[in-house]
């Protein structure tokens, strides 16, 4: 049991390879990974929830010598996150990969999906500064191969745009570790956390956080710097967008709350540097703007993909807000995002494969011919909204409530409206799926795909409705972060 | 000449704008390439500045030898390394894909055609 936290990155690390040299069983490995990832994952939150924390030496170096890997409990909700969704995806997409995918690249395909799941988990388990960096690019250069493998050849240029982008932003983490290396001569986190305090008014630190924060946000889409994420969420294979959608902004997210509550401190961040004066006008223009152009969008991917540069808004919203409340909110709907968007992916993905095509036009009436998949769609499309019932409510209902606590009543107002915006997107879908005429001849997905849709849409039902579970980790999570004891 | 004295952060810094700025500014896909190459090698030329300490010898245990670099952002700028060289050969590979989709490695041209569709 020590060593969940290893196995974690371990397991598909292995199994990467063996996809590589069992050509047709490929997709069973991947299977079997991202399950006993799963299986690790629940042991690995239920210890944390229990200790607090966990701490593992690997190699049983102690540090300094040694590398740590420590987990918090934010760290261990998106650790069973990611491998929830990469489970559900990799259920789901057999057909799908097969479909989109040229035959002889499927099990390079599912070897690329394994790296890419070995990055994430390596970059939230970590407890090194320099790892992030390693594992994010581990991760990023496998995500480049996969949005590259979409049928569209714009997928080809769409991915050389996340990859320069993506780069620039990994090597601008790298200078900040650099940086801080330099002033501390650590690179544990840990202790890191420790030797700052004392060299916070001294500009390479600043310095560092400023390469930080700028290189963290190109990695999570933070408006302006989200113009990678439409097309590379639109092209790529529909089963790599479900993933991407779901897990790979919350990862590079959790890698700014680290460095901003653990590393450097929520006073410094806060109280000394006002990252929230740019943060909070940045999160409301991303999620007026990316909601207001995802209403123009041709393209059901591309309306979903502008979504998800605005529900990124309301998560660094959460953080700008600068309290508990907002912290929680945020965490929650890290988790809620992820199984909304993941769900809607999925569902979109057995459009494209019926249909071939996401356009808006081909749809006209495919509500009828696809019940389950379309009422998928809408119930999705309601969470996004944050009708009462569903997750994005309650993420919503914190976010309000923190905004309120901040006395920014404004804010309060603006996540409305924007709300409206959200009605105004979904309701367009809504409409060309069940309220135009249209060709209807194609068959509904087979029962495998919709199962692991559902999994996903029945899970952000129950979760809206009971609370507990989610809030509950949220909460002790946010409180984990900003120190306060419980 | 006080500002002279630690003269290779001076070349970081231009070497990083460089780089920056041709990834930015070039619309032909491998000069982009090239831009991000020379802006990941000023961050190494960073990295291993900062393990420089003066007077002393590269960290390799011999006789005599009683002051050396820090031999840790060596370590760390060969990973750095390795990253780059594949991030590199990733890149190139796309852009090889890219020429035979579009028949042009003109990032102005490809997005002309993607208008024409």
């Amino acid at each position: 049991m020590e060593h969940l936290p290893i196995l974690q990155v371990v397991i598909p690390l292995v199994l990467a390879p063996l996809c590589l040299l069992l050509v047709r069983q490929a997709w069973l490995i991947a299977l079997v990974g991202s399950v006993s990832s799963l299986v690790c994952a629940t042991f690995l939150l239920a210890g944390i929830l229990e200790n607090g924390s966990s701490n593992y030496y690997v190699g049983g170096w102690e540090p300094p010598w040694g590398i740590a890997l420590s987990l918090d409990i934010v760290g261990g909700f998106i650790v069973l996150l990611v491998s929830l969704i990469a489970t559900l995806v990799v259920a789901w997409a057999h057909h799908s990969i097969e479909d989109e995918i040229r035959d002889d690249q499927v099990n390079l395909f599912w070897c690329m999906f394994m790296l890419c799941l070995t990055g994430s988990f390596g970059i939230v388990v970590t407890g090194d500064a320099f790892n992030i960096f390693v594992f994010l690019e581990v991760s990023s250069l496998s995500t480049y191969t996969m949005i590259a493998l979409g049928k569209d050849r714009r997928a080809l240029t769409a991915s050389f745009q996340y990859l320069v982008m993506g780069t620039v932003g990994a090597t601008f983490i790298l200078i900040a570790v650099g940086l801080l290396y330099m002033m501390t001569g650590t690179l544990n986190m840990a202790d890191l956390a420790e030797r700052l305090p004392a060299l916070r008014d001294t500009s390479t630190v600043r310095a560092a956080f400023a390469f930080l924060t700028v290189g963290v946000s190109l990695k999570i889409a933070l408006f302006p710097l989200h113009q990678w994420l439409p097309n590379a969420y639109t092209f790529a294979p529909s089963a790599v967008t479900a993933f991407l959608a779901a897990t790979a902004t919350k990862v590079s997210l959790y890698v700014l709350l680290r460095f901003f509550y653990t590393v450097f401190g929520a006073d410094f961040v806060f109280d000394e540097l006002h990252v929230d004066y740019l943060l909070l006008p940045l999160s409301l223009l991303a999620i007026f703007i990316a909601s207001t152009v995802a209403v123009y969008q041709e393209d059901l991917k591309r309306i979903l993909a502008y979504s998800s540069v605005a529900q990124i808004g309301y998560l660094t919203l959460g953080i700008a807000l600068a309290n508990s409340k907002g912290l929680t909110a945020t965490i929650v709907h890290m988790f809620n995002h992820g199984l909304i968007k993941g769900g809607l992916f999925l569902a979109v993905g057995g459009i494209c494969l019926r249909l071939g095509s996401t356009r808006l036009s081909d749809l006209k009436g495919a509500g009828r011919a696809m019940p389950w998949t379309m009422g998928a769609i809408v119930i999705g499309g309601c969470s996004l909204i944050g009708i009462p019932l569903t997750v994005g409510f309650i993420s919503k209902w914190y976010l309000i409530i923190a905004a309120l606590e901040a006395q920014m009543w404004y804010i309060a107002v603006a996540i409305v409206i924007a709300s409206m915006i959200a009605v105004a997107y979904v309701w367009r879908i809504v409409e060309t799926l069940y309220f135009q005429e249209g060709e209807t001849t194609f068959r509904e997905v087979p029962l495998y795909m919709l199962l692991p849709t559902w999994i996903l849409i029945v899970l952000l039902v129950w979760l809206g409705v009971d609370t507990d579970l989610t809030v509950g980790i949220a909460e002790r999570a946010a409180q984990s972060l900003l120190g306060i004891q419980l | 000449m006080s500002w002279l004295v630690h003269y290779n952060y001076w070349i970081v810094i231009v070497l990083m704008m460089i780089g920056l700025y041709l990834v930015m500014a070039r619309h032909i896909l491998p000069r982009k390439i090239i831009g991000l190459n020379v802006f990941q090698t000023s961050v190494f030329v960073l990295f291993i500045s900062m393990g420089a300490v003066n007077d002393a010898s590269a960290p390799i245990l011999a006789e005599g030898i009683t002051q050396y670099a820090n031999p840790l952002p060596h370590v760390l700028i060969l990973t750095a390394i390795v990253v780059g060289v594949s991030t590199t050969s990733l890149a190139l590979a796309l852009i090889v894909r890219i020429n035979e989709a579009y028949g042009t490695i003109d990032e102005e041209r490809i997005h002309q055609i993607d208008e024409e569709d």
